[in-house]
């Protein structure tokens, strides 16, 4: 990210994305691209060959220090003791009463002791603050925890390349040979024709794919090169579409401060024998006892569009629940969505009903993941 | 740019009119359809419905967003597109052979209230 104009902050590519002609939208605090042709034929490029996003929004907090591990371990749900230099680790960050701060990656660097976290553009200042404030006690010594914080985000692009043919651009057109040799969720950072360039096999679509870390000029001049050799620029139309097929959640639709990691069914990223992290105690609980809601996926019988917000409901009418994302799935061909419902409604293949305007559509609860990901292993 | 044709009546929510032998057909515009983008669903009422002007008659559904369609004029519906229930993607390909709804009009005057071709671009630009 860069300059800031009347609050709405402009990317790096903004330029690029002007000059393509991209249909532009306020998101997360940026002018971002929502689509610069059609939806359906940019998530069909990711599905099919190979697309790249800009995400120079997401944000880059860096923590480096002799008990950074400790102190990553404090504020994320997932167990990054024992977990090797060069992964990449998903999970989140909660409030003592288990509600999310946010979702993440954590990136395990070979140096001793130092860490990057991604995460969401709109909550870049939340967290930092949140990270910030946790980092002033650690519960073991009393003490502050002994690690530097650094919000690096208005120094890095991001370009997240994404598709069957991923590696292939990464390799033939960018030059990095480093990236064939990544398996899924492993990252490695590197001197690449002189500039620091941090690449992960990581990616937000169900497909393979990398995501680049780059300076603000090496992230414009990567996308000048991708774009020549025909890489098909995607906006955040697509990359919406394709991350809900896939089953993965959105901050701010699926996981919220009234949401937790185990209502969105995402418990398998929170490590509950840890020792302590911030909101364990609630999640343990909520584990034991279960939630009130929890997150579903519905299928319905129609070409009609569930969309967030609309009600869910039993056949006789009484609302149990709210789409919180839904589309008419592009690559399947079937209206689906995400819900939050009672959890005495969740089951898998409980008739469930969406309200759409002024007609109710039946359908019944489904596996959230509508779309099985082609990850390399 | 998008296409206005001539000889049709516009409304301000974006939908055409053209008049065959005393009958409404109703679409939607280029400019509509341009703004929306991919379109993959036509919510449209049913032959025998009554539409009133300026009231929902049914929706588009593009990937994104749905947005409301509102009848232009009043009346009965006598006939549906059908067609466009496998086919909504060929509102985006021409819009104005894309016809939703065919109505027979209450009120031919309501047509005098919409804009021509010329007021619609000129609306649009």
């Amino acid at each position: 990210m860069t300059e800031t104009n009347n609050n709405i902050q402009k990317t790096c590519l903004h330029s690029r994305h002007v000059s393509l002609g991209a249909l532009m939208s306020p998101f997360a605090g940026f002018d971002m691209p929502i689509r610069y042709t059609s939806i359906i034929d940019e998530h069909n490029a990711v599905r099919g060959k190979v697309g790249m996003f800009d995400v120079s929004h997401m944000g880059e907090i860096f923590v480096e220090g002799d008990e950074a591990e400790e102190f990553v371990n404090h504020i994320f749900t997932n167990e990054i003791r024992g977990f090797a230099p060069g992964k990449v680790l998903y999970g989140m960050m909660c409030y003592p009463d288990g509600g999310t701060v946010d979702d993440l990656l954590v990136y395990r660097e070979s140096e001793p002791g130092h860490f990057l976290l991604v995460v969401n553009a709109a909550n870049i200042a939340k967290d930092h603050e949140w990270i910030l404030s946790a980092a002033k006690l650690n519960p073991r010594t009393g003490k502050p925890f002994d690690c530097v914080i650094r919000n690096e985000s208005p120094r890095w692009g991001q370009i997240a390349v994404q598709g069957p043919e991923s590696e292939k651009s990464m390799v033939e057109v960018l030059g990095i040979t480093e990236a064939a040799l990544l398996s899924f969720y492993t990252f490695t950072d590197i001197c690449h024709e002189g500039r620091r360039v941090i690449v992960s096999r990581t990616g937000y679509t169900g497909e393979d794919g990398f995501e680049i870390y780059a300076s603000l000029e090496d992230t414009v001049e990567y996308w000048d090169r991708l774009m020549d050799a025909g890489v098909v620029p995607c906006g955040l139309g697509c990359r919406d579409t394709l991350r809900f097929e896939a089953g993965l959640p959105l901050y701010g639709d699926e996981l919220s401060p009234e949401i937790s990691p185990v209502m969105a069914g995402l418990g398998m990223f929170c490590k509950l024998d840890k020792e302590e992290f911030i909101g364990k105690d609630a999640l343990v609980r909520q584990k034991a006892e279960g939630t009130a809601r929890k997150l579903v996926g519905i299928e319905i019988d129609d070409r009609a569009v569930p969309r967030a917000g609309y009600p869910v409901e039993l056949e006789d009418g009484t609302e149990v629940g709210v789409v919180t994302t839904g589309y008419h799935s592009i690559t399947l061909d079937r209206s689906v969505c995400f819900a939050l419902v009672d959890s005495a409604y969740s089951a898998l293949g409980t008739p469930l009903s969406i309200r759409i305007r002024k007609k109710v559509f039946p359908g019944r609860v489904v596996k959230k993941r509508f779309y099985v990901p082609n990850y390399k292993k | 740019m998008a296409k206005v044709e001539a000889g049709l009546r516009y409304s301000e929510s974006h939908e055409w009119v053209r008049v065959e032998d005393g009958i409404a057909v109703i679409g939607v515009t280029d400019f509509a359809q341009k703004e929306m983008g991919d379109i993959t669903y036509v919510d449209m009422p049913e032959e025998g419905d009554e539409v009133v002007k300026g009231e929902e008659f049914g929706a588009l559904e593009s990937v994104k967003a749905s947005s409301d369609l509102y009848s232009p004029v009043s009346g009965k519906v006598v006939e549906v597109n059908t067609g466009l229930e496998d086919a909504p993607e060929a509102v985006n390909a021409d819009a104005f052979a894309a016809w939703i709804i065919k109505v027979e009009m209450s009120d031919p005057s309501e047509l005098d209230d919409l804009m021509d071709a010329e007021a619609y671009k000129a609306a649009t630009e």
